[in-house]
Parts: C-alpha cells; sequence; structure tokens
C-alpha cells in the first residue's frame, strides 16, 4: 500500500511537472529533499536520546505504571490484547499524554519506543500486529488538547481571539479519530 | 503560551529530581535511555531519505494546483471551502508545508472569516500520515504495515468534512 503510494506520488510529479513545465525545479527539489531528510534526522536524534533518556528515568521510578493505570479504560478499550502493566501499554500511554500536552516532539521518541515494545510482543516480524495498527492510526489522527502552533499562527496574523477555534478542534479530532479507529477495526479481519 | 514555555523544563527538571529522590541514579539511567533513542534515530534515517525525496518531488513538481482544481466541484458540493483544499492536501504528506501554506491562508483570507477558521481546525485537528507511518513502521523494520493508511487516510477525510462542519456548527460561519 505505501509502495503504491510511493510511486503513484512520484510519477503524478514527473507528469505535473512535465505539463506544467518545472521539470528543473522537480529535479533540484528530489536532491535537496533527500538532504532535508537527513538534517531532520539530526534534529530528531538529539529530541529521541533527550525523550528516551527521561523515559528510562520515569519508568525507574514507577512513574510511567501510575500514567499507564490513569489511562487504563481507555487503553483496554483501544488495546485489549496487552496485558495491563506490560511496558507496550506504559510506552503507549506516555506517548498518549505527550501527544494531549501537544509536545509534538516528545510524542515521536515516546512512541517510537512504543513500537518498539509492540515489535517485541508481535508474532510476524515483517508484518504489523492489531496492536501496531491501532497506535499508528491514533497517532495519525491528531490528539493535542491545545494546538500551539496554530494558535501561534492565528495570533500572528491578527486574529480577535486565537483560541476560539478550540471546540471546533476538539469536535473535528474527536469525529475524525473516531472515524479513524473504527475503520480500522472493520478493516482488521480475522487474521490475530 | 505562557504556560507551554513552562512544561518542558519543568518536566525535564521535575523528572530528574523525582529520579533522585526515590533513589535512581538519575545520570547513568539517561544514558541507557539516550543510547536507544540513537539506534532509533539511525533506523529511521531511510525511510525519512526516501519519503522527504518523494514529498519534496511533490511539491515542486507544481501537482497540487492540478489537483486542487481536479476536487475543487466535489469539495464546494462537499460545503468545505476550496481556497482551503490544498492545505487538506498537503496536510498528509507535510508538516512543515501545511504550515507555511496555513500562514498564507491566514495572511491571506484573514484568521477569523470562515475560510480561515476552517483551515486552522483542519490543520490542528490532523497530522502528516505519511511521515507519522513511514518513521513509526521504519523503526521497526515492519514492512507490511496492512490496513493502516487506509484507516489513517479515511480519518484525514473524515477531519476535512468535519472541520468545515464544526466551524459552522460552533462558531456559526
Amino acid at each position: 500500500m505505501m509502495n503504491a503510494v510511493l510511486v503513484g506520488m512520484l510519477i503524478f510529479s514527473v507528469v505535473s511537472a512535465a505539463f506544467g513545465g518545472n521539470m528543473e525545479a522537480l529535479s533540484a527539489a528530489a536532491l535537496s529533499g533527500c538532504g532535508e531528510a537527513v538534517t531532520l534526522v539530526i534534529s530528531l536524534t538529539g529530541m529521541l536520546c533527550l525523550w528516551c533518556g527521561l523515559m528510562k528515568i520515569a519508568q525507574q521510578c514507577r512513574l510511567t505504571e501510575a500514567v499507564a493505570r490513569l489511562f487504563r479504560p481507555l487503553t483496554r478499550l483501544l488495546f485489549p490484547e496487552l496485558p495491563a502493566g506490560s511496558p507496550a501499554l506504559q510506552a503507549i500511554c506516555m506517548n498518549l499524554s505527550a501527544n494531549l500536552l501537544g509536545l509534538g516532539n516528545a510524542a515521536t521518541p515516546l512512541g517510537l519506543a512504543a513500537m518498539q515494545e509492540l515489535q517485541k510482543l508481535n508474532r510476524q516480524k515483517d508484518t504489523a500486529s492489531n496492536a501496531m495498527v491501532t497506535f499508528v492510526v491514533l497517532n495519525t489522527a491528531s490528539l493535542q488538547l491545545i494546538p500551539t502552533t496554530c494558535a501561534v499562527l492565528r495570533q500572528q496574523a491578527g486574529s480577535a481571539a486565537p483560541m476560539e477555534i478550540l471546540p471546533a478542534v476538539w469536535l473535528s479530532s474527536v469525529a475524525s479519530a473516531a472515524a479513524a479507529l473504527t475503520l480500522a477495526r472493520l478493516l482488521r479481519g480475522g487474521r490475530h | 503560551m505562557g504556560f507551554t514555555a513552562w512544561l518542558i523544563p519543568l518536566i525535564i527538571t521535575g523528572l530528574f529530581g523525582w529520579g533522585l529522590a526515590c533513589g535512581v541514579d538519575v545520570f547513568d539511567c539517561f544514558l541507557q535511555g539516550a543510547k536507544e533513542g540513537l539506534r532509533t534515530a539511525a533506523s529511521i534515517a531511510p525511510a525519512l531519505v526516501c519519503l522527504l525525496t518523494a514529498v519534496t518531488m511533490l511539491r515542486a513538481s507544481g501537482g497540487l494546483a492540478v489537483l486542487t482544481g481536479f476536487l475543487r466541484p466535489a469539495a464546494e458540493a462537499l460545503g468545505f471551502p476550496a481556497e482551503a483544499l490544498p492545505l487538506a492536501l498537503l496536510k498528509p504528506v507535510s508538516g512543515s508545508g501545511s504550515t507555511a501554506l496555513l500562514h498564507q491562508l491566514l495572511e491571506q483570507y484573514g484568521p477569523d472569516g470562515f475560510i480561515g477558521r476552517v483551515a486552522s481546525v483542519l490543520a490542528a485537528s490532523s497530522e502528516t500520515t505519511f511521515y507519522a507511518i513511514a518513521v513509526y513502521y521504519g523503526a521497526v523494520q515492519v514492512r507490511r504495515t496492512r490496513h493502516t493508511l487506509v484507516s489513517s487516510l479515511a480519518g484525514d477525510a473524515a477531519a476535512m468534512l468535519m472541520s468545515a462542519l464544526s466551524v459552522r456548527l460552533l462558531l456559526g460561519a
């Protein structure tokens, strides 16, 4: 699926550039894009080390366990196959907290830690488990309570009330996350 | 916005302080975790190079304008402002690109009009789907992602429809 989308994106880009006369810009973009990726990885590396280190401390003093207990009603519903108190569930809850607080930079490292824990429980290592699909879908739906970046942009543009969109954002996020998770549940089939 | 500035320093200091109070060797413990982070960074690099090359090419090709024109009648029929359509198309593939585009839309149409509000809600209630899928699965070398992409894209489509609907319902225009 990702393969088809990737190739589709490339073909569509080349065809659009050919008709729009943008081939030189496209050529330059291909070469700058791969460099940008490495810059992104380098800036992510610092974040990954910082948040994974902090996560380890939180684990050692049993703080992650406490957070996981707090989220238990939600995780029981979303990840019924994961046993209470498992490291995977703790990592998932840390990622959820970071998302809710709007700490996108922390959510990715914590999410990757959760994926590694989920992979330990996965029986087919090259195929996503049901819990992985649910978790990634949850992360592709935005969960943040306070959309900081968006509010800052609105303020800069001279909005009279940058935060007035909050209720609309919550309604839209919850509805779209619910739609995505419901579809994921319907499509999982009986395999796992 | 004052609250968010406090959050990260307090979390970092609080965790170190709490760890020390619990008798944890905080520095050694941090290094163990950071080492794992370093390994993760190396494992997501190949996926990011592939994805960002394709995304940067898509943005430079002018294909977004072509797609916008193609989808305009459908969006208008669903009550979604066509001006915000490029944002809906860019958001799943590029985080920095969609932030720049939101900035542009807010400057051009005003943050408190219908277009500005819908664009804000859409940007805040969806995520960079392709980036998340590529990075999360890339980190654990899972190749078959099953129904992840379909479900996530359905969520993005729902966010698009709901952003226009919720602005109408809750903000009146």
